[in-house]
């Protein structure tokens, strides 16, 4: 019988820990245990054998690291190979009754991904996808992902095994005393993201003991409509007399795992530290119990990295400011491949409360999957709320979802079959809620009932490829009321209507309504008022806008969703601080010390303050004048300060920070006018180190006396930099590395730029150099801080 | 012989404002800089993770050989550090992949305060460190000081082998780069010699350095 047949009304049992078990045949420490497969395969084959003989339905084979980063092409296949025989031949020996399965175990590769760490999200796919399709050329039956302790490794391997064959594929990750994965997952937005991959049963293994992974494993029964998987360890490990044993024993083990059995999970075994003996236990103890029917959840919800979020309770704010459209200095940004401006449009919108960030990077000059993967990456490298992914672009759409690390928002689709055809898939395979247009062939139909039929259409459409209701969300468009006064009207009857009678979910992106009219933001607020009690689940918003929050609090306060209203309250609260701040500014006027108020704040590194100095001093001079009579002087205080070891490094920066924010007021009020800009200077952490703080602190600085910088990161190919630093003709290279282990890329760095760019000189620092290592290198300076790299750079422009 | 691993979560360490000044590269307190740090510490909230897994396990010395029973060595260094030790420590401490997310998200908005984020991960790692290093003394009489992959002519190479002997990806999350970087960044790996007996001497970490002009210097260690 197939494994997935049996699973509908029956137990799986599967097997227990295999590391220990080779420990006490001899596996030394140190020592990779897949390689047993080939040299010990009698001790391999014995171990399952004697969990088929306990009982167990499904043996893992001991491939657990077999992957390429750890063993050559050659040796992983004769490992795989091994490996599966060996299982299929204790599945032969072995005479107890039940049915039998061999899965291909894939454990973490030990790496972590980009950004964090260095193994790219493709290329960890690739690596798993080659240990994959050597399962399915020795013949398993199933594919178990197993104690994966991130949620984008996870979807990495989940990923190559879907994509490499039609194995039922079983997920389990390992949670840490949190109840998170290590890098911040909890279990509803794992199971959000797995069901959304389309896999066929998830979990929990290692960690700990049965008891304590029972909060997880609840969390699991509690949002999952596929079958739950349990793999304790057998407690913790402890050293008596001189041999290793673990505090939970299998007759305790069994009647723990027992008891969650009888809560919902269907397949179970054991991890570190269980034997043979426990999994007997446990298929003795649960003998006669019948399973408990797994029941399909019907909750709308989205992933991050970190988190769900779910539709239906409160109602969900999607900042939509991550948007070019009629936005002069985001166009420029996008141009400029800027994503800084990107990130800071996400922290701030995080800060004013939204939930969701909506993420649309389209404008016809620029490469827009390349741009919108970037995007995607960047955000999710810093920020934990989940994404809306907003294209057109189906391709850019794909991409941007399989580099999504959990289950995104998808805007959109529409009623035309076309659209349907295009985007569905997509939803199908990676997961995600996606937005419905109810517009079709025909355009947006005038009348609310219509566009519930449209819906009604999407709907069925969604069925037929495998989508459920509850991960569509319908918008039945916001349109302009100064083009058609009925508008608004008929889009908060279809919210109604779609809401009363599919039972649907839906959404609207609000500021159109007002499009046109004055004073927008009012006409905003209260249609989004009207929307949310007309039952709106969720509103794409501008979170700046101070009517749209109040008509968010507003509704949460009448609607029972704000226990004592803390949430209105602390809204209150920050409402006046706005006029605050500018009052400080101007309050405190003693330049006792100081050339001028603005000097002062610079000096001191206060950035707003230097930000709202600068505003008033352009009512009465010149922009170039302040930077000529104020802030350069003050920044040479800092520098001379720093350079005499009076000044320290926190306070460079804080008044470098103070001194941006003053140079970006001016360049705001000089519209195209250059400010006084220096050479080229192109700026890298070369390959292999993912160190940027260093750099980030000398691109400041440079910035500030008015430089070009063109910063190409961290872990930059010499390639890039060569290329670069071409194509800018730049005078000046700096170069940043911060391990003994990277500086060798620098050399190589270096040798290309004297090839490719002899023209240019090149600085390097970093932890690790000094002189005499810079010089062995062949770059034309060592710079020990920021400040010398300054001097160093101007030097160089000087003389150009 | 089984050497169990054994994994430990700590609640977090008191922070040492005075080492984040100094890792921030601020010789004194500035008021500035001092509140700049308390709105950091108060941004971390909660968010950092200590964990440590650690093994005991012999240690035989033949001249500069080193037989750490995961692994062999030639290090004169370490073996000097080792000598008359019978077993030692090997330990991997982390406090999480957060505080790189929170460095990263300053290096976007704010260098400053990335600086601070940098130097408060390294107080932190460094406290859990010593916590986790005071609870060894307790159980041994002679502790050494805690000796590190890149020590002296200890080769950064062996890491491969520490975070093999560790299994420190499963059992603490710490993976290592092909460029033998640790991620999260914040994490140790290091070596620490114990007897059960007080008939070797505690050597003093920075004095038995050859970088004389490091910045971090400690000149009254003890």
């Amino acid at each position: 019988m197939k494994i997935k047949e049996y699973l509908k009304n029956n137990l799986i049992f599967l097997d227990g820990g295999m590391g220990t078990l080779l420990q006490v045949q001899g596996l030394k420490a140190g020592e990779l245990p897949e390689r047993w497969n080939v040299t010990h395969s009698e001790v391999i084959t014995q171990i399952h054998k004697a969990y088929y003989d306990a009982g167990s339905n499904v043996v893992n084979t001991n491939t657990f690291g077999a992957n390429s980063l750890k063993f050559s092409d050659e040796e992983l296949e004769e490992i795989v190979k091994c490996a599966v025989q060996n299982a299929k031949n204790a599945k032969e020996q072995s005479v107890s009754a039940q049915e039998k399965w061999i899965a291909l175990d894939i454990g973490p590769t030990g790496r972590m991904l980009k950004p964090y760490g260095d193994l790219d999200f493709e290329d960890a796919v690739k690596v798993f996808s080659k240990t994959v399709k050597l399962g399915v050329k020795y013949g398993v039956d199933l594919v178990f992902i197993e104690t994966m302790n991130d949620s984008y490794e996870t979807k990495a391997a989940v990923l190559a095994a879907k994509e490499n064959c039609d194995f039922p594929v079983f997920v389990s990750n390992a949670y840490g005393e949190d109840g998170c994965l290590m890098t911040g997952a909890n279990p509803k937005a794992m199971v959000a993201m797995l069901e959304g991959l389309g896999v066929d049963a998830i979990g929990v293994n290692c960690s700990f003991g049965p008891k304590k992974l029972a909060p997880v494993v609840e969390e699991y029964l509690k949002y999952s409509s596929i079958p739950v998987l349990l793999e304790p360890n057998a407690g913790l490990p402890k050293v008596v007399e001189g041999k290793t044993v673990y505090d939970v024993l299998p007759e305790e083990f069994s009647s723990d795992v027992s008891a969650l059995i009888k809560k919902g999970v269907r397949i179970a075994g054991g991890c570190c530290g269980t034997t043979p003996d426990y999994i007997k236990a446990l298929v003795e103890k649960t003998k006669g119990q019948v399973p408990v029917k797994i029941e399909k959840k019907n909750f709308s919800v989205i992933s991050s990295y970190t988190h769900a979020v779910e539709f239906g309770y409160e109602p969900i704010l999607i900042g939509e400011r991550i948007n070019p459209t009629g936005k002069k200095k985001f166009k420029e940004a996008l141009k400029a491949n800027d994503t800084d401006y990107i990130l800071k449009e996400g922290v701030s919108q995080q800060e004013r409360g939204v939930h969701i960030l909506d993420v649309n990077v389209g404008l016809p000059e620029i490469d827009e999957s390349k741009m919108l993967v970037s995007a995607v990456k960047e955000l999710q490298a810093i920020i934990d709320l989940p994404l809306q992914i907003d294209t057109s672009n189906v391709f850019a759409m794909e991409k941007a979802l399989r580099a999504y690390n959990g289950k995104a928002m998808v805007n959109s689709v529409n009623g035309k079959k076309e659209s349907m055809e295009a985007v569905f898939p997509l939803v199908k395979k990676y997961g995600g809620l996606v937005v419905c247009l109810t517009l079709d062939e025909d355009g947006i139909p005038e009348k609310a009932e219509d566009r519930l039929e449209i819906a009604k259409k999407i709907l069925e459409k969604a069925k037929e490829f495998g989508i459920d209701k509850k991960d569509l969300i319908f918008d039945p468009l916001a349109l302009t009321i100064s083009a058609d006064k009925n508008a608004a009207r008929e889009t908060l009857k279809a919210v109604k209507l779609i809401k009363e009678n599919l039972g649907a979910h839906t959404s609207l992106g609000v500021s159109n309504v007002s499009f046109g009219l004055p004073e927008r933001d009012i006409i905003n607020g209260n249609f989004f008022t009207l929307a949310l009690f007309n039952g709106l689940s969720a509103g794409i918003i501008n979170p700046y806008s101070n009517e749209i929050m109040k008509a968010y609090h507003t509704f949460l306060a009448l609607n029972g969703f704000d226990d004592n209203f803390e949430k209105y309250i602390k809204f209150t609260e920050d409402l006046p601080k706005q006029t605050a701040v500018q009052g400080t500014a101007i309050a405190k006027k003693d330049s006792v010390e100081y050339q001028s108020e603005l000097q002062k704040a610079i000096i001191k590194g206060l950035k707003e303050q230097a930000n709202l100095i600068t505003k008033e001093l352009l009512l009465t001079e010149k922009p170039l004048d302040i930077v000529q009579n104020e802030i350069i002087p003050a920044l040479n205080i800092v520098g001379v300060g720093f350079e005499n070891k009076a000044v320290y490094l926190p306070q460079l920066l804080m008044s470098a920070e103070a001194s941006k924010s003053a140079f970006e007021r001016i360049k705001e009020s000089m519209s195209g006018e250059k400010t006084a800009n220096k050479c080229a200077f192109v700026i890298a952490t070369v390959k292999g180190d993912i160190h940027d703080i260093g750099k980030n602190i000398v691109k400041l600085l440079l910035e500030n006396y008015g430089f070009n910088v063109c910063d190409l990161g961290k872990d930059v190919s010499p390639e890039e930099v060569a290329q670069k630093t071409k194509e800018l003709k730049a005078p000046i290279v700096g170069l940043s590395a911060l391990m003994t282990t990277t500086v060798p890329a620098m050399e190589q760095t270096i040798k290309l730029l004297r090839e490719k760019a002899p023209w240019c000189k090149i600085v390097v620092g970093g932890a690790v150099l000094n002189k005499e290592y810079a010089d062995m290198i062949g770059a034309d300076k060592y710079a020990k801080d920021a400040m010398e790299t300054v001097r160093y750079a101007e030097e160089i422009n000087n003389g150009l | 012989m089984i050497y169990p691993i054994y994994v430990k979560n700590y609640p977090a360490p008191d922070f040492n404002k005075k080492e984040i000044l100094r890792y921030a590269g601020a010789k004194e307190d500035i008021i500035e800089i001092n509140a700049l740090i308390d709105e950091c510490i108060k941004e971390l909230d909660g968010k950092l993770n200590y964990k440590v897994c650690y093994v005991e396990y012999p240690v035989k010395i033949l001249g500069d050989d080193v037989d750490l029973t995961f692994t062999s060595v030639r290090s004169k260094d370490l073996a000097r550090n080792l000598k008359n030790c019978n077993d030692f420590i090997l330990f991997a401490a982390s406090v999480g992949i957060d505080i790189d997310r929170l460095i990263a998200k300053y290096n976007a908005l704010s260098p400053t305060k990335a600086l601070i984020f940098q130097a408060i991960g390294a107080e932190r790692i460094e406290s859990l460190c010593d916590l986790f290093n005071n609870e060894i003394k307790e159980k041994y009489k002679t502790v050494k000081p805690r000796f590190s992959a890149g020590y002296g002519d200890l080769p950064i190479e062996i890491q491969k082998d520490i975070f093999t002997a560790l299994n420190c990806s499963k059992n603490i999350g710490v993976t290592l780069n092909e460029s033998l970087l640790m991620s999260p960044s914040k994490s140790v790996t290091a070596i620490i010699g114990v007897a059960k007996d007080s008939n070797c001497t505690n050597e003093k970490v920075c004095a038995a350095c050859k970088k004389p002009d490091c910045e971090f210097r400690r000149e009254n260690e003890n």
